[in-house]
C-alpha cells in the first residue's frame, strides 16, 4: 500500500493538477454522490409502491393527491425542487437557533429529500404503467382460485409488475446519477462539486471537467451493465424459448 | 333433501350489462359427478352464465348455493354485492375455473403456477403442495415442463398445466370456460382427452363449449342458451342428435 | 393578488428567457439528431461509429457537466484562439462565450443524442414495402427520403420528440447554474433577497407546468395531423 502511494505519487508528480490532494477530492465526491443517489433510490423505491398502488385506488380522496403530486415533481425541474426545499428550510424562523438546525445545515438533507421526493414521484409512475398493462386474465386467474385482492397484489400482480418495470427503472437509475450533479449548487461537495472547486482552484476546465464526465461515464457503464444482467434473469419468462 | 350436499346449485340468475339483459334467469344444478355442457352461438350468454357461478361477474338476481352454504349478498349503491367477500373466497377456491386464454402466471414457472394458490389459499405445506403439484404434472403429461415458464410452452401446454393448476385446488366442481377455443386445431385433442378422464373419474365439471362431439359423448346434460334463456336442455343423445326447437337445430345443423 | 416584491416584470423576462432558450435548443438538437439518425443508419463505417460515439458519451454524462464544461472551457478555447492572433498577427479581439450560447448548444448536443436515437427507430418503423413500392416507380433515393420515409417517420417520431421536449424544458433550468437570467435565476435571487422561496419557486413551478401543458395540446393536435390515414388506433 505504502509503495503504491509512492508510485502514485511520482506518477503524479509532473502533474500540476491532479495532485494526490485534489484526487482525494474526487473521492470523496464520489462518496457522497454514490451516498446520496443511493440512499434517494431506495427510500424513493419504497415510497414508490404503496404510492403506486394507491394511485390507481377507486377513492378519488387516494388517487387524486397522489396524482397531483407525480404530476407536479415530474412536470418542474429538479433544480426548482431542490431550491425550494433548501431555502425553504434556511428562511424558516427561528430554525436557525433549533434543535433541527443541526440536522438541516448540513445541504446534504435537504439534498436527498428533493432527490427522494423527485425519484418517488417518477417511480411511482413506471410502477403504475407496469400495474397497469397487468394481464387481466391473470389477475382473474387468481381471484378464480380465491384469492384476496391482498393477496393477489401481493403475488401476482406485484411480482410481474416489478419485472416489467425493470428496464424503465434501470433508465431512472441513470437519469438520479446525472440529476445528482445539481447538488453542487447548493455547496454539496459531490462529484461535480469537486470538479467546480478543481477548476476554480486551477482555472484549468477541460481538465476538472473531462475527468469527472469519464467517472460519470465509468458509472453508467456500471449501472448499465448491472440492469442488463438483472433483466437477463428476472425477464427470462417472457422471451419464448428459441429452438 | 339429500344426506350430501349439492357441489354446485344456481337459481334465477339475472345480469344487465347496461341496457341489455343478457342473462334472463337461469338456473342449473351439478350434482357430484354430472358434466353439464353449455352450448349456444356467441353472445348467447353462455360464458357469463359461467363467469357468475363463481362470482367474476356479479348477477343482478339469483340464489347461489354451494356445497349446501348459500352465497350472502347486499345491495349497495354501486348495485349488487355479495355481504361477505370472505364468503366468497372460500367459495371460489371450492370452484375453480379453467379459462379460455389459460391466463397461467406469466412470472411463475408451471410448477410455481400450480403451488400457488393450495399454498396460499388453502394453506397448505409447500412440501404436500409440490407433491400434489407432480403427481398432477404426472396426470395432464407435463412432468417435463415443471420448471419451464408460460411463454415458453405451446398452447396446449399451457391448457394442460392449468388444468392442473385447477385441479391442486381439489375442487368441488370445475368450471371450464371454452377451454380449447384458443388453440391451433392440433392441439385441441390433447386438451379434450384430459378432461375426457377427469370426467371419467368422476369430477363435477361445468363446460363452456364449442365442442360438439365432447358434449356428445362426455356431459350428463346439455344447456343450449340463446339470448339469456334456456332454449333447450336435456341428455346429450337426445339433445344433439335429435334436437326439438329450429333454433337448436339450425345451431347444430352446419357443423355436420 | 400574490405580491411579487416588484420582481413581477424580471421573472416575466426571465420566462421569455426559458422559452427562447428552450426552442432554440429544439431546433439544434432536431437538427443534429436527425444528423444522427441518418448517420447511424448509414453503410459508413465512420459515420455509424462517430454517431454512436456521441449518442453514448452524451447520454453518460450529466447535463451540468457538460454545460460547465462547454461554458467554462469555452471559454478559454476561445481565449486560446484569440490571444494567439493578438500575438501573431497583433489582432485585438473579444470574444465572450455567453450563457446564452453556452446554454443553447450544450442543451442542443444533449438532446440531440437523445433525438438521435428517437429518429432512428421511427425510420426503422417506416414500412419497407413503401420504401421499395418508391424505388420501383423509379424515384431517387434522396427522392424517396425526402418524399416517402420523411413524412412517415415523422408520425412515428412524434411521441418520443414530445417526451424529449418535455424533458428539455425542464433541463433549461440548469442555465441559471451558470448565470444566464433565465426565471430560475430571477426566482432563487428573488427568494435569498426577499426570503419568500416558497412564493416565487411555486410560481416558476407554475410556469413550467403550464408551459408542459400547452405543449402537450399542442403535441397532440400535431399527433393527429400526421395520423392521417391511419385511423383513430395510434
Amino acid at each position: 500500500m505504502e509503495s503504491l502511494l509512492t508510485w502514485l505519487e511520482n506518477q503524479l508528480a509532473d502533474n500540476s493538477i491532479f495532485t494526490l490532494q485534489t484526487l482525494s477530492h474526487y473521492a470523496d465526491g464520489l462518496t457522497t454522490t454514490v451516498q446520496l443517489v443511493f440512499l434517494s433510490l431506495i427510500i424513493g423505491l419504497i415510497a414508490a409502491v404503496p404510492l403506486a398502488i394507491g394511485r390507481g385506488s377507486r377513492h378519488a380522496w387516494i388517487k387524486w393527491p397522489i396524482f397531483a403530486y407525480t404530476y407536479v415533481f415530474r412536470g418542474t425541474p429538479l433544480l426548482i425542487q431542490l431550491y425550494l426545499i433548501y431555502y425553504g428550510v434556511v428562511f424558516v424562523d427561528g430554525i436557525q437557533e433549533s434543535w433541527l438546525w443541526v440536522i438541516l445545515e448540513d445541504p446534504f438533507i435537504p439534498a436527498l429529500i428533493a432527490f427522494t421526493l423527485n425519484t418517488a414521484a417518477y417511480t411511482t409512475e413506471i410502477f403504475r404503467g407496469a400495474i397497469k398493462s397487468t394481464s387481466k386474465g391473470e389477475i382473474e386467474a387468481a381471484r378464480a382460485y380465491g384469492m384476496s385482492p391482498g393477496l393477489t397484489m401481493r403475488r401476482i400482480i406485484i411480482p410481474s409488475a416489478f419485472r416489467r418495470a425493470l428496464p424503465a427503472y434501470g433508465n431512472e437509475v441513470i437519469f438520479m446519477l446525472h440529476a445528482s450533479a445539481i447538488a453542487s449548487v447548493v455547496t454539496i461537495m459531490d462529484l461535480t462539486g469537486a470538479a467546480r472547486f478543481v477548476y476554480a482552484r486551477y482555472y484549468a476546465p477541460f481538465e476538472a471537467f473531462l475527468f469527472v464526465a469519464a467517472i460519470y461515464l465509468c458509472l453508467t457503464f456500471a449501472i448499465l451493465y448491472f440492469f442488463r444482467h438483472l433483466e437477463k434473469k428476472l425477464l427470462a419468462h417472457l422471451q419464448p424459448q428459441t429452438g | 333433501m339429500a344426506a350430501t350436499p349439492i357441489p354446485l346449485e344456481v337459481r334465477h340468475i339475472k345480469k344487465r350489462f347496461g341496457d341489455t339483459e343478457v342473462l334472463k334467469g337461469l338456473s342449473l344444478q351439478a350434482h357430484k359427478g354430472d358434466v353439464i355442457t353449455l352450448i349456444g352461438a356467441s353472445g348467447s350468454g353462455k360464458s357469463t352464465f359461467l363467469r357468475c357461478m363463481n362470482l367474476l361477474e356479479q348477477p343482478d338476481e339469483g340464489d347461489l348455493i354451494v356445497h349446501g352454504e348459500e352465497i350472502r349478498f347486499k345491495t349497495t349503491r354501486r348495485g349488487r354485492e355479495p355481504a361477505d367477500w370472505k364468503q366468497v373466497v372460500q367459495m371460489r377456491a371450492k370452484l375453480s375455473m379453467v379459462f379460455q386464454s389459460f391466463n397461467l402466471w406469466a412470472h411463475m414457472t408451471l410448477l410455481e403456477n400450480i403451488i400457488e394458490a393450495p399454498i396460499h389459499v388453502l394453506g397448505k405445506s409447500k412440501k404436500e403442495a409440490i407433491e400434489h403439484a407432480h403427481a398432477l404434472l404426472d396426470r395432464v403429461g407435463l412432468t417435463a415442463r415443471a420448471d419451464a415458464y408460460p411463454a415458453q410452452m405451446s398452447g396446449g401446454q399451457q391448457q394442460r398445466g392449468a388444468i392442473a393448476r385447477a385441479l391442486a385446488m381439489d375442487p368441488e366442481v370445475m368450471l371450464f370456460d371454452e377451454p380449447t377455443s384458443a388453440l391451433d386445431p392440433e392441439l385441441v385433442g390433447d386438451v379434450l382427452k384430459v378432461m375426457r378422464d377427469l370426467a371419467e373419474e368422476g369430477r363435477t365439471m361445468v363446460v363452456v363449449t364449442h365442442e360438439m362431439s365432447f358434449a356428445r359423448d362426455v356431459s350428463s346434460q346439455v344447456i343450449y342458451l340463446h339470448e339469456g334463456m334456456v332454449e333447450e336442455a336435456g341428455p346429450p343423445g337426445e339433445m344433439i342428435d335429435n334436437p326439438q326447437s329450429p333454433r337448436l337445430q339450425q345451431f347444430l345443423a352446419p357443423k355436420y | 393578488m400574490i405580491d411579487l416584491h416588484g420582481y413581477g416584470p424580471r421573472l416575466l423576462e426571465g420566462a421569455g428567457v426559458t422559452l427562447q432558450l428552450a426552442l432554440l435548443s429544439l431546433l439544434l438538437a432536431v437538427v443534429l439528431g436527425l444528423i444522427t439518425a441518418v448517420a447511424k443508419m448509414s453503410r459508413s463505417w465512420i459515420a455509424h461509429r462517430t454517431a454512436t460515439l456521441y449518442t453514448t458519451v452524451i447520454r453518460g454524462v450529466p447535463d451540468l457537466v457538460l454545460m460547465m464544461l462547454l461554458f467554462f472551457g469555452g471559454q478559454i478555447g476561445v481565449n486560446m484562439i484569440t490571444d494567439w492572433l493578438y500575438y501573431q498577427f497583433d489582432i485585438d479581439i473579444f470574444i465572450n462565450i455567453n450563457e446564452f450560447v453556452a446554454g443553447v448548444v450544450t442543451i442542443g448536443l444533449i438532446f440531440g443524442a437523445y433525438m438521435g436515437e428517437t429518429f432512428r427507430g421511427a425510420f426503422m418503423a417506416v414500412d419497407n414495402g413503401q420504401i421499395e413500392a418508391g424505388k420501383a416507380y423509379g424515384m431517387s433515393s434522396s427522392l424517396v427520403f425526402r418524399r416517402i420515409r420523411f413524412p412517415q417517420m415523422m408520425r412515428h417520431a412524434l411521441p418520443g420528440l414530445s417526451n424529449n421536449w418535455m424533458v428539455l424544458l425542464k433541463t433549461t433550468a440548469l442555465v441559471s447554474v451558470i448565470g444566464l437570467a433565465d426565471m430560475v435565476r430571477v426566482a432563487s435571487e428573488a427568494s435569498k433577497a426577499t426570503r419568500e422561496p416558497f412564493l416565487f419557486m411555486m410560481v416558476v413551478a407554475l410556469i413550467y407546468l403550464l408551459i408542459a401543458s400547452v405543449s402537450e395540446w399542442l403535441f397532440a393536435r400535431l399527433q393527429k395531423r400526421y395520423s392521417i390515414g391511419y385511423g383513430e388506433e395510434d
